[in-house]
């Protein structure tokens, strides 16, 4: 460094950028996935915020990983990708179960009759329905198993499912359904819906203390017991028996905990050790859908890729009015799946993901969540026509897909509670009062920039029982002037609430002012929203106490109804009124059934109880849909939840990507999904060329920085005494 | 030293039992078993029947600290917290709530923890003592007081600006690098550039100023002044004569944090998608994973407590005049 001239450290500098730019290949750098064979249509997406927990089709029950489950297993039952309401339709099964009613000696009876104590369903597997390739299936030369261990030593090779050499591949048998019914009984899976199937499913509970007294080591053939339930008729028909009637189970086969399970591959993950290495059900699913997972590192990525034994399937040719015009029936009787691979990185913050997905390295900005609140403001602007892209983004042709979700959000009250609860005609007019009060849409506008949905009714969008325009309106909350709901004057409210016994917001006996309290969820709401309540609440002069508290601690309030004012919420497992309505229904308060009960606000109606008794098991049409229509009018009457919205989350997708129609119950859509891979192509490397002044520019400054050090140093090396005393003198 | 270490060894197991124990009865004031049994189960439709399988099957049927049912020893031994924290001792680590291996996730997410906090913690250090000996080699004058402005502007800002700017700029605006992500078959050093720049970065402020004190320190003492007077040059006598004589505090700083490298960075691991140990560690404590939060954090410890002794024995090292005994 002594003898460096500064040109010479410039030059130095300059090298070692460029060399290192050179290192860098063609553009873009940016990009962060591995190169890819061109001809593979490789979809790249995002698991985000956080990896599956379980991908055990028995054990998993949240949506983000029935995103994976839902492309790999075929369940009996599945949805029309494009009509709306949502539409069942048959998927691992030849047709629709056939249903027999039976009383309680095993007869057949009508389904109208009053004996009816069982209802058998009856479903034939389709015959082209066959497994991925799969080490489980592997046979040796005698036709046993390949990969079956007697210790942990003899299988310690075999780190992940891609490193067995052979694989082979089966016919899915109506077997293989009942064994994964099966699975759902055997307790030491610790399936979710082991109490609730078991309510249902003759012989379920049965069967599953049979097995839990079970010595076990190493695999228990759960085919050496019997479910009373179920039964293998021949290779392709199985029957189901449950319970009474209970219509809404066909739609609980069109969940993945129906799916088929081999028996081997049961076996296969029970060699001893395998467990140590994450080589579990639970972690490698093996199904028959249209896509297998090659790759699931929690820490990375998921990888699906194309089963090569998938049956035969179409796009369908009809959809909802106007899809046709929207493009979404250009590809109507094509073969399916389009997708060769597809990846879902992990991404847990948000402005990676989104600059990612702007760069043109995300086909889509999410998949269960639209991941764009946080960047909303950058990505739309509201225009006359409702929500738009901005103009910055104007040039990259970004869709938009909505997507009202089948839920709800709401904050209910306790109808238990001696100040807001009951049922007489002042507690209703409290209620009413307070609801008026929050004005939900205004709400929504300013902390969900308009992603959400005023409801006037419990159930959502998509699901019979929700109606629109006039008709929907809650006529306690709500007029319809000039063609939209428009919420009742405040003036209004306050006479409701003086009517209640609360003028101005005191109690008209002893001049207290009237106060709430609201229980809310401590990571799910910040002070400007409490704010905003303290402020709505004050124009009629009541006051709010907010209780904020984790979810484990809100839980334990709800479960004990100790809460005024609660915050909840309910997505959908099927699109049926009954999985809303029953958030109502009495036997499900938490203090009645001393359980987790749905119905947090222990609403107790005798009638509405006897209308649910009567909708649940009635078959759609007019005799239900009115027995719904007066549940729904009770619900407004009694005036039970404070506010209710429909959540609505929009999700981008590139230009490239096609057929991105949301569905809001069934995630089994990416068989549906194509892309024009030449032109993410052209727009990636368009959009990322690098800029390189920035390396130069701070190169230049670095070494200007150092220069005039080495400079002083070298004066002050070379300098003599005699000089540096004269400067000092100086 | 061998008697030494043994000693600093064993009493390193009541530190654990005390950590153990410590972060045992946090997790349980806030969390329940029948809490993480719902969150494990999915809070829909659990019933109590479903929750009482799960603690059986996850070990967490017994009473925390004393179970006043039992008889003899088995009162202390036949708890969780007794069960839960044997087989930590052996090293055992068990599964996580979810069902995963949890050695396994460990011995796989360490090397992406390494391949940031390495390159970060050497390439700062180098940066941070050299940019400290420069200062220090012109102290007292106006680019000294400069340089101190500079480091304590840098200390006041917030790390998480450092990581946002950096990906703004860096990977947003000039496209050099992928903002995000850590992929081994695609040219693993480019998403490693980033976060490292910005943990250098980020580290210079508080580290070279840090440094410079210890060095100024050095620097008024006689043996500089002798090695100035007998023609030495500024360069030797900085790196010569300032830098080994300053290397004790300096050691004191840094060898005890390089057993807990493994451990990662929570904050760039998250923002920058690196799969690593901290972020292992932030996705356990949000889903209430007991057996992983456990577990780290009895590793955290014992690499701590490794990096003690291993200060102590650079100490010897470094100067030869101490003596471990």
């Amino acid at each position: 460094m002594r003898n460096n001239h500064p040109v010479q450290l410039l030059a130095l500098v300059a090298i070692a950028i460029g060399a290192l730019l050179s290192a860098c290949g063609e553009p873009p750098w940016n990009n962060p996935h591995p190169p890819a064979p061109d001809e593979l249509m490789i979809y790249q997406s995002v698991m985000t915020p956080a990896p599956p927990k379980h991908l055990d089709p028995a054990i998993s029950y949240a949506s983000d990983e029935s995103l994976y489950l839902m492309q790999i297993y075929e369940p009996p039952m599945g949805y029309h990708f494009l009509k709306r309401p949502y539409e069942l339709l048959p998927l691992g099964v030849e047709d629709f179960p056939q249903l027999t009613y039976l009383d309680e000696a095993g007869n057949e009876v009508e389904e109208g009759d009053d004996n009816v104590a069982f209802t058998r369903y009856t479903l034939t597997v389709r015959e082209d329905e066959h497994y991925q390739p799969h080490p489980a299936f592997a046979l040796d030369g005698e036709g046993e198993p390949l990969y079956l261990f007697d210790s942990p030593e003899a299988g310690a090779a075999f780190r992940q499912i891609p490193d067995f050499p052979q694989t082979g591949h089966r016919r899915v048998l109506a077997n293989d359904y009942v064994y994964a019914i099966k699975r759902l009984a055997d307790p030491l899976n610790g399936s979710p819906m082991l109490g609730f199937m078991a309510q249902y499913i003759v012989g379920m509970k049965e069967f599953s203390e049979r097995v839990a007294g079970v010595e076990r080591e190493g695999w228990l053939n759960l085919d050496d017991f019997t479910m009373k339930g179920l039964k293998v008729l021949d290779e392709r028909t199985y029957t189901i028996t449950i319970m009474g009637r209970y219509p809404q189970f066909v739609y609980w086969l069109a969940m993945h905990f129906f799916s088929p399970i081999a028996p081997e591959v049961d076996r296969f993950y029970h060699n001893p050790g395998f467990d140590q290495r994450n080589l579990t059900l639970d972690w490698w699913p093996v199904g028959s859908g249209p896509y297998m997972m090659v790759q699931n590192n929690p820490n990375s990525a998921i990888v699906l890729e194309r089963n090569p034994n998938y049956r035969e399937d179409f796009f369908p040719t009809e959809g909802e009015p106007g899809d046709l015009e929207k493009g979404l029936l250009a590809d109507a009787g094509k073969p399916i799946p389009f997708v060769d691979r597809a990846v879902y990185r992990l991404e847990k913050e948000v402005l990676p993901l989104w600059t990612k997905f702007l760069q043109g390295f995300y086909d889509r900005s999410g998949e269960v969540h639209g991941n764009t609140n946080g960047v909303f403001d950058q990505a739309f602007v509201v225009g006359p026509d409702g929500v738009e892209m901005s103009e910055d983004l104007a040039d990259h042709n970004i869709t938009m897909s909505p997507d009202v979700k089948p839920g709800i959000y709401y904050y209910g009250f306790n109808m238990r509670d001696p100040v807001v609860g009951g049922y007489t005609e002042d507690k209703r007019k409290l209620r009413q009062a307070l609801q008026i009060a929050f004005n939900t849409e205004e709400y929504l506008n300013i902390f969900y920039k308009g992603n959400g949905i005023t409801a006037h009714n419990l159930i959502p969008p998509g699901i019979p029982g929700h109606l629109d325009g006039e008709a929907g309106v809650n006529p306690y909350t709500h007029d319809w002037v000039d063609g939209e709901a428009v919420r009742k004057p405040i003036e209004y409210a306050r006479q409701l609430l003086a009517e209640a016994g609360y003028p101005s917001g005191r109690d008209a006996r002893t001049g207290e002012p009237l106060k709430i309290f609201i229980d809310v969820q401590s990571q799910a709401i910040g002070n400007t929203s409490m704010n905003w309540m303290d402020r709505v609440f004050s124009e009629l002069g009541v006051q709010v106490e907010f209780r904020p508290a984790d979810w484990n601690r809100t839980r334990e309030k709800l479960l004990t109804g100790n809460t005024q004012i609660y915050s909840h919420g309910w997505l959908a497992d099927y699109p049926d009124p009954e999985n809303f309505l029953f958030l109502l229904y009495g036997p499900e308060s938490p203090l009645l059934c001393k359980c987790d009960g749905a119905n947090n606000s222990n609403y107790g109606s005798e009638e509405y109880d006897d209308l649910f008794r009567q909708m649940r098991v009635l078959p759609p049409g007019e005799e239900r849909a009115a027995l719904v229509a007066r549940m729904v009018e009770l619900f407004r009457q009694d005036a039970v939840w404070l506010f209710v919205y429909y959540p609505k989350d929009i999700y981008l997708n590139n230009s490239w990507v096609y057929n991105t129609k949301r569905h809001g119950i069934s995630k089994a859509t990416l068989k549906y999904l194509r892309l024009d891979t030449e032109e993410r192509a052209r727009k990636q490397v368009a959009w990322n060329q690098p800029i390189t002044w920035p390396l130069w520019a701070t190169a230049a400054g670095v070494v200007g920085l150092i220069m005039p050090g080495v400079v002083a140093y070298r004066r002050r090396q070379n300098a003599t005494a005699r000089k540096a005393a004269e400067r000092t003198r100086n | 030293m061998f008697a030494y270490i043994v000693r600093r060894m064993l009493y390193a197991i009541p530190i654990l039992i005390g950590v153990n124990l410590l972060t045992f009865t946090l997790f349980f004031v806030v969390n329940s078993p029948d809490d993480m049994a719902v969150s494990q189960l999915g809070e829909k439709y659990v019933t109590p029947e479903a929750i009482a399988t799960w603690k059986k099957k996850n070990g967490y049927d017994k009473p925390l600290f004393v179970n006043a049912g039992a008889e003899g020893s088995e009162v202390l031994t036949d708890t969780i917290f007794f069960s839960k924290s044997l087989k930590l001792f052996a090293f055992d680590f068990g599964r996580s709530e979810s069902g995963r291996d949890i050695t396994t996730d460990v011995a796989t997410r360490m090397w992406p923890s390494l391949a940031v906090a390495l390159p970060n913690f050497a390439i700062g250090i180098w940066v941070n003592i050299c940019v400290a000996l420069m200062v220090v080699m012109f102290h007292a004058t106006r680019l000294d007081r400069w340089a101190v402005f500079v480091f304590v502007s840098l200390m006041s800002i917030s790390y998480l600006f450092y990581i946002i700017g950096g990906q703004f700029l860096v990977a947003k605006t000039w496209k050099l690098v992928p903002i995000s992500g850590f992929n081994i078959e695609a040219q693993p050093w480019k998403f490693l550039i980033l976060p490292v720049l910005v943990g250098v970065v980020a580290g210079i402020g508080s580290g070279a100023r840090w440094y410079r004190t210890l060095f100024l320190e050095e620097a008024n003492q006689d043996y500089v002044r002798t090695a100035r007077a007998k023609g030495a040059s500024e360069i030797s006598i900085l790196f010569k004569h300032i830098l080994p004589n300053a290397l004790i505090p300096i050691l004191t700083g840094v060898v005890v944090l390089i057993p807990s490298l493994f451990m990662g960075s929570l904050l760039i691991e998250s923002f920058f998608g690196i799969p690593g140990l901290g972020s292992y560690m932030l996705d356990a404590i949000k889903s209430q994973d007991f057996a992983i939060v456990r577990s780290m954090v009895f590793i955290g410890s014992i690499l701590y407590i490794i990096g003690l002794i291993l200060t102590d024995i650079s100490y010897t090292w470094a100067d030869p005049r101490v003596r471990l005994n």
